[in-house]
């Protein structure tokens, strides 16, 4: 049987993880390939790396840091934020990571995710998208809206429209982060999440809000997510991998429980 | 020396690393002559069946793919170099593939709309006997897929290993004399994965 997939988020500022709320007040938590290798040990079964920039000032993806990840751990990760275009792509590709994940660039430039997939195979190439509850409207029938650079900016554009165009533009995965539930640790964004999945046909990653192993349980089994993101509950220490993988057993969601 | 068939179709960075993981000599390469003298061969899996089979046939590499078999060097194909080894696929509207494994590769069409295409993920192999490739390796040992097509041998005895998804029971691992051939990915399938890569690389192919 297919296993739910569990992956930690590390997101880089200057080289470093750092974890905020929404996006704010980062805390530096380590090396992002020490931190990979960790999870890595502990049974996660992918990687996601975000905003992989060389330094703040010099937005350009840190390449060097892809390959390092990629030596210290043979399980697949993906890498988003930054990436600009296809050669960032073929660049991130080629040292190493299974996945690049495109969420502004894609809104502004939706052709994007059928180029990518066209050069590198739909597998590779992830929609990530955050979008946040807004009142239904004609513009936006599910009462959610996709906002981009951050959260900062409102599109106008309906989540699940969006998701339906990707996965016809050839996207292999989306990635759901929920901006209202993002950082909150009170749960994942139960009835978007499963909105999204019941209106693709590809696999549907969760994100956003995961605070202990029910959380997991819950987008797992009533959200029919296949994956599902979790960070800050693993980066404080609070909960290991397997500790969650265990959880997520006993009631009765299959994982991979040896690695 | 370890041949990995290069045929221009994609990615092999994920091989290369698996290899110098475990501190094996693998060289990436076009060259008929060097995958005809290497003690092992890997024919990995990357691009769509149509476009590997016009890049195979343009580096004049099938040939050497059924001289590597009949020559009994041991094989290990990988993913789409596993599915092309049958004779048929149902990709892009059907393509005739190299066919040294009489069988089918098919789409998977699940009933459930929960159950999604590709099927990526970890999921587990049954082994029908035991092979060196899987030696020290548990049965039901979980393997990371990324796949939308899957094998369909219609020889029983070239099926090793049984995978369940989308409705669908297929041949995750092919085996037959000289060669072996997972539709799953042992270079990202974790410790496990490089167990197996090792057991091929020790493998006399018998």
């Amino acid at each position: 049987m297919l296993t739910k997939r569990i992956i930690p988020c590390l997101d880089i500022r200057d080289r470093k993880v750092t974890k905020g709320v929404k996006f704010q007040n980062n805390v530096v938590l380590g090396d992002p390939v020490e931190l990979a290798a960790r999870y890595y040990n502990d049974g996660c079964d992918e990687l996601v790396f975000y905003d992989i920039t060389a330094s703040s000032e010099n937005r350009r993806i840190d390449i060097e840091m892809v390959r390092e990840v990629a030596s210290a751990v043979r399980i697949p990760f993906a890498v988003g934020g930054g990436i600009s275009g296809l050669n960032d792509m073929h660049d991130v590709l080629f040292a190493g990571a299974e996945k690049v994940s495109v969420n502004s660039l894609a809104v502004r430039k939706p052709d994007i995710i059928k180029e990518g997939a066209k050069a590198f195979g739909s597998q590779c190439i992830v929609l990530g998208m955050d979008p946040v509850r807004v009142n239904k409207t004609e513009q936006c029938p599910s009462g959610y809206e996709i906002t981009i650079r951050g959260f900062r900016e409102h599109t106008g554009i309906d989540a699940v429209q969006w998701a339906k165009q990707a996965e016809d533009l050839g996207a292999g995965e989306i990635v759901v982060n929920s901006v209202d539930a993002d950082g909150t640790r009170i749960g994942y964004e139960i009835e978007l999440t499963r909105l999204i999945a019941e209106n693709v046909g590809i696999p549907v990653v969760a994100s956003g809000g995961a605070g202990n192993p029910q959380h997991l349980v819950d987008v797992f089994t009533q959200a029919h997510a296949d994956a599902a993101i979790i960070a800050g509950m693993i980066h404080t220490g609070e909960y290991t991998i397997r500790q969650i993988k265990q959880e997520l057993a006993l009631a009765g969601v299959p994982v991979r429980q040896e690695w | 020396m370890i041949a990995v068939i290069d045929y221009k179709a994609g990615n092999l960075t994920s091989v290369r690393l698996a290899f110098e993981t475990l501190g094996l000599n693998a060289e990436i390469t076009s060259s008929s002559r060097k995958i005809l003298s290497a003690d092992h061969v890997v024919f990995p899996g990357v691009g769509a069946a149509r476009s590997a089979m016009r890049t195979l046939e343009q580096l004049e590499l099938v040939d050497t793919i059924k001289q590597v078999f009949h020559n009994g060097i041991p094989f290990m194909g990988i993913c789409v170099g596993l599915q092309i080894l049958l004779e048929r696929s149902e990709e892009d509207d059907g393509v005739d593939t190299i066919g040294l494994i009489p069988g089918m590769v098919k789409l998977f069409s699940p009933a459930d709309p929960f159950d999604k295409v590709p099927q990526i993920g970890w999921n587990s192999v049954a082994l029908r006997y035991s092979h060196p490739v899987f030696n020290g390796i548990s049965d039901n040992s979980n393997f990371y897929f990324v796949h939308s097509y899957y094998p369909m041998p219609s020889d029983n005895s070239d099926i090793l290993g049984q995978t369940e998804y989308a409705g669908a029971t297929f041949s995750s691992v092919i085996a037959r004399n000289n060669l072996v051939a997972t539709q799953f990915h042992p270079e990202k399938s974790g410790r496990i994965g490089l167990q197996l890569l090792d057991n091929f690389s020790k493998w006399n192919g018998n």
